[in-house]
């Protein structure tokens, strides 16, 4: 077991991590917050494993992944504040409904 | 003659307009218009150079992969270039009558962002650019369900977000793992090296699970009706018809190309598709019973709509337990059948909305005698979603059908004529209630011809399209994309 | 492409192209829509009589187009589809001319003839189907194409009929596509071929053979009204007359009809089916329901549901004459799907002029009509005396040959079901007779309308004389050539071997 797995097996654990906050929390600040740090735990896996065999110079092709990757997650972050302010504004709160259909109905 | 980049185009033009679109909102239907038929006339350019040359390989800028961006078009991928041509053009003349200014200057630049995304989806030829392509495309849909504003689109709009962010990092950690043991993101490399391990296990998993979220397969279906129901009406109906089936897209690709694993221990391997293909096609079956029952329970009309939609992406999984080359032509007829239908029938539904301003099915007054084309155009998209002859849900149903028979599991193809009762009943529920009286007469309002035509002609196009099967099925052949490692 | 390979298209388009411009037709442009309805039936009956001609003289018609790879759309003319074609399109002609006295100054008539036209293209496209999947193709269009028919008033009672009527027929065309395609992955084909395609299979399909059977007659036997699939007849007739008439005397059950015969002459062959075992059952279901049904006429007091009933016995005789495996049995039951047309619609025709009229629904409501309206009850008295099979009536000949093929087939409990269903053809048509003709009227009618010279508008009274001349002619007349007798025995010498 080396270092890198080390490494890929933090960002599993904080994929984890992010998708049981993600779940429990209501809020949906935390919710984004959950969503970025699994992002992470993502971008910590490619780039570990970018060290591919030992010794050698690391694959570079990953980390251009991890930097396209930071730029998606920066923007979807940037939508999901914005659409969360909205949210706020117009329901009073920052949270979604248990129950999604209820309002709905008749 | 000088050859066209056609394959190029097709990703550069929405793009181009988009930012046309957003920085002269004055204009922007105009120039919406003109790049949706540009854009209609270049996927036919693409259309035909494919018919002339075959399936195409191109590295975009010269560079190859790894380094550079591979494009690659076969004949599935031509398919649904082809559907996304269709219904974003269709989609394009209804918004330019549904929006008002103010947000049509938010609705286009978005709307050809996300067809830019879809195009370039499907000319992906490699998992990590499909990621790319893939949360583009799930920005711009969010942001076109927020656009109604309101409490409850930018709900639907926040869950939906949500939801497509976590699909899209489970499919990126797959992407990681499968990276990580063959050094390629690749299709065509990985589907050379991909072998049985347990890293490939769970990428595997990581990545199904991700875009059965996406595409909304029963049990994840839950974030699907209020998004697709709370939107304006042309963006409920592009999520319905486009957006769900890139990802079932996806899914599909890499079933047939990364996940075959010919090269590994006999048996092995194949038995686990086998087990992960029946559980596909157990949650379609369930998602066509619970899509049908609930739609059939809604009493407003959009909501309906949508649960069909849950009901018809049951259906596509049916396929998965069959593997053959006729049940995947037939789940990919069904998906071109459906997405045709489908937006009929959130066009019709939005015109009833338009004129009604509400969408409650049990006081839809004489719908039938106040907009006769836009009932027809919902009766006639119901008729094939019902799988009725002539229509392209028939062809579809009936190869599906064929292929269940063949492969002596009968009872997927029983699934398919209890979804096609389910749809008959809702459908005429509707069109029952249109008929009859209500006791809330109200003010009508005034629905632009246009909105009504459109809805009518992919109507008919739904109907047409089970006259004239044999051409786009002649069509997925090329490139072979079901290859011969199929059971 | 040449004549013989247009004509059976032509023939679907003739009515086809009718529906379509009628319906984007503007609701006041009545002389237009009449013309078109009339020309269009008229181009019809020139069509399908050099059709008939063509295929006596052994043309051979035949339309088609590629559906699926190795799957065609087939439209063929041959002698059986002759039959239901004359038959469709004869009737369609004097039906629209009844509609359209009918609905002269109600709304929608555009919506109305469109679908009315539609329904006719169906039912031809039935008659002319060359294929299995052809067939279910139009089959499926005549239950879309009916249901707004049905629904045509908008009242909850024609919403609910609207839904029991599609509850039963979209269960039905979902078992008879499941058993279509079924058979195709077993054969690999579904032309219809007389005396049957399926004899030349292994034996050890025979099982799997009758599963198929049962399902594409329980398919067929929902719009055939086969007790216990009968169950949305009665409740359609909230529809207008002339729907009630198409449905029950050419198109809906009619077209169930036609498929039994399909199905059990052209695709599993008459002796086939006999040597699978499954004629018998079908013979004893149709005996029951045309016992059962004639029992619940002797009941029923609304006018148009006791023919709704009536309706549902006579249709089985069809299919009993198919089930009894023997030429004479099969003449009867094929002369007898053109007979209870002409004689069923007369009845139609009559009970809609008495409602449209006078406002009478219910037979308590007749006493003394007659006197009112000579015609229209001599017309009726017609229809009535042919179902219950007197001489020289049209109906008469059916139970004839009914009769003496059961005998020939050595069924002879079938000449007691037909006795006991004479009995209560009686039973329920002879009343009403008595009470129109010999009673003394009421007093005042429910609600009389007043239609200058004659009894009734010219429209509604013509069709239904000129139906029960037809029906006494072809009882008188029923040796001529080109009778529906002479065709069926030509029909029959094709589907037994030599």
């Amino acid at each position: 077991m080396s270092y890198i797995f080390l490494y890929a097996l933090v960002g599993m654990g904080l994929f984890t991590l992010g998708l049981y906050a993600l779940i429990i929390h209501a809020h949906l600040l935390r919710k984004i917050l959950a969503i970025n740090i699994m992002g992470s735990g993502v971008f910590l896996v490619l780039v570990a494993l970018a060290a591919r065999t030992e010794g050698a110079a690391p694959d570079p092709v990953p980390h251009a992944m991890v930097i396209t990757g930071i730029v998606v997650a920066v923007s979807a972050t940037a939508l999901a504040l914005a659409l969360m302010l909205r949210v706020r504004s117009e329901t009073g709160r920052a949270e979604l409904d248990e129950e999604p259909l209820s309002k709905f109905d008749d | 003659m000088i050859e066209m980049h056609w394959v190029v185009i097709v990703i550069l033009l929405p793009l181009t307009g988009a930012v046309v679109c957003f920085l002269w909102p004055r204009q922007t239907v105009v120039s919406g218009l003109i790049t949706a038929v540009g854009l209609f006339a270049s996927v036919l350019g693409l259309t035909w150079q494919v018919l002339e040359q075959g399936a195409l390989r191109y590295a975009v800028g010269g560079w190859g992969a790894p380094l550079g961006i591979d494009l690659y078009v076969d004949g599935l991928s031509l398919l649904m270039l082809i559907v996304t041509a269709v219904v974003g053009l269709a989609i394009s003349v209804y918004s330019s009558a549904y929006f008002r200014l103010d947000r049509a200057k938010h609705f286009w630049p978005l709307w050809l962002f996300l067809w830019a995304a879809l195009n370039a989806l499907f000319l992906s030829a490699d998992i990590f650019n499909i990621y790319v392509t893939l949360e583009l495309m799930g920005l711009a849909a969010v942001a076109l369900v927020a656009l109604s504003g309101g409490a409850n689109a930018l709900t639907a709009a926040m869950r939906y977000l949500l939801v497509s962010l976590l699909g899209s990092l489970f499919y990126l950690m797959g992407v990681a793992l499968l990276y990580h043991s063959y050094g390629s993101v690749d299709i065509a490399i990985l589907s050379q090296r991909v072998e049985s391990s347990p890293a490939v296990w769970v990428a595997i998993g990581l990545m199904v699970a991700g875009l059965l979220l996406k595409t909304a397969l029963f049990p994840l279906h839950f974030w699907l009706p209020p998004a697709h129901s709370s939107a304006p009406a042309p963006v409920s109906a592009l999520l319905s018809a486009l957006v769900v089936k890139a990802s079932f897209y996806i899914l599909l690709r890499l079933w047939l190309e990364v996940f075959p694993l010919t090269n590994t221990v006999p048996g092995q391997f194949a038995l686990g598709q086998f087990g992960l293909a029946q559980i596909l096609g157990l949650l379609g079956a369930a998602a066509v019973l619970w899509g049908g029952i609930q739609a059939l329970r809604q009493t407003r009309l959009k909501l309906l709509v949508a649960y069909s939609t849950v009901l018809q992406i049951g259906y596509l999984f049916l396929a998965f337990p069959l593997a053959s080359i006729i049940g995947w032509k037939a789940a990919l007829y069904l998906l071109l059948a459906h997405a045709v239908a489908k937006t009929a029938m959130f066009m019709a539904a939005g015109n009833i909305l338009f004129y009604g301003g509400h969408d409650r099915i049990a006081d839809l007054d004489r719908v039938a005698q106040r907009l006769p084309l836009t009932l027809s155009a919902f009766g006639l998209a119901g008729i094939s979603l019902m799988g009725l002859p002539p229509s392209g849900g028939f062809i579809a149903k009936w190869l599906l059908l064929e292929a269940a028979i063949r492969s002596g599991q009968w009872w997927w193809g029983l699934m398919l004529i209890v979804g096609g009762l389910l749809t008959g009943a809702y459908v005429f529920k509707v069109i029952g209630y249109a008929f009859t009286r209500s006791d809330l007469p109200h003010e009508p309002g005034f629905v632009p011809k246009r909105m009504e035509w459109v809805a009518l002609v992919m109507a008919l196009l739904a109907i047409v399209l089970g006259l004239f099967a044999p051409l786009p099925l002649a069509l997925l052949e090329i490139g072979s994309p079901f290859g011969e490692s199929l059971r | 492409m040449n004549w013989d390979t247009w004509l059976p298209l032509l023939i679907v388009l003739s009515s086809l192209l009718v529906a379509l411009v009628i319906f984007v037709l503007p609701e006041d442009r009545s002389k237009t829509r009449t013309t078109l309805n009339l020309g269009g039936a008229a181009l019809k009956i020139v069509l399908v009589g050099i059709m008939v001609w063509g295929v006596f003289n052994g043309h051979h018609y035949e339309t088609r187009l590629p559906l699926l790879p190795g799957l065609d759309l087939v439209l063929r003319a041959d002698a059986l589809s002759m039959l239901f074609v004359a038959l469709s399109a004869g009737l369609w002609m004097l039906t629209t001319v009844y509609a359209v006295g009918y609905l002269e100054d109600s709304p929608h008539r555009s919506r109305f003839f469109g679908f009315f036209s539609l329904c006719v293209t169906a039912t031809v496209g039935v008659a002319l189907a060359g294929n299995l999947i052809t067939f279910l193709l139009f089959y499926e269009l005549l239950t879309l194409a009916t249901y707004p028919l049905i629904v045509h008033r908008g009242t909850e009672a024609a919403r609910k009929a609207g839904r029991t009527y599609l509850i039963y027929t979209l269960a039905g065309g979902a078992l008879l596509l499941l058993a279509t395609i079924w058979l195709y992955t077993l054969t690999g084909t579904l032309e219809f071929t007389a005396r049957g395609f399926l004899s030349t299979l292994d034996s050890s399909h025979h099982p799997v053979l009758v599963i198929i059977f049962v399902l594409l007659i329980t398919g067929l036997g929902v719009k055939a009204a086969i007790f216990p699939l009968h169950g949305w007849l009665p409740q359609a007739m909230v529809a207008p007359a002339p729907v009630s008439a198409l449905l029950h005397a050419v198109a809906v059950v009619k077209a169930g009809a036609f498929g039994i015969i399909r199905v059990v002459y052209d695709v599993f062959g008459i002796e086939f089916s006999a040597s699978l075992g499954v004629t018998l059952p079908l013979a004893i279901v149709a005996a029951v329901t045309i016992i059962y049904a004639s029992m619940r006429a002797l009941f029923q007091d609304d006018l148009k549901r006791r023919l709704a009933f009536s309706t549902v016995s006579q249709v089985s005789y069809i299919i009993l004459g198919i089930a009894i495996v023997g030429p004479m049995a099969t003449i009867g039951g094929m002369v007898h799907l053109v007979h209870q047309g002409v004689m069923k619609i007369t009845l139609f025709f009559c009970a809609g002029n008495l409602a449209e009229t006078l406002g009478i629904h219910k037979i308590s409501e007749m006493n003394g009509v007659g006197r009112r309206m000579p015609w229209t009850m001599a017309a009726f008295t017609i229809g009535a005396f042919g179902m219950i099979g007197a001489p020289p009536l049209a109906g008469f000949i059916s139970k004839w040959y009914l009769g003496l093929g059961a005998l020939e087939a050595g069924q002879d409990w079938v000449i007691f079901v037909l006795a006991g269903s004479s009995l209560l053809n009686a039973g329920y048509f002879l009343p009403i007779l008595y009470v129109s003709w010999f009673k003394e009227p009421a007093g005042s009618w429910p609600a009389e309308r007043c239609f200058g010279r004659y009894e009734t508008a010219l429209a509604l009274l013509a069709p239904p004389v000129i139906t029960a001349i037809l029906a006494l002619t072809l009882g008188l007349l029923a040796s001529a050539p080109f009778s529906p007798l002479e065709w069926a025995r030509f029909i029959t010498t094709l589907e037994y071997a030599p």
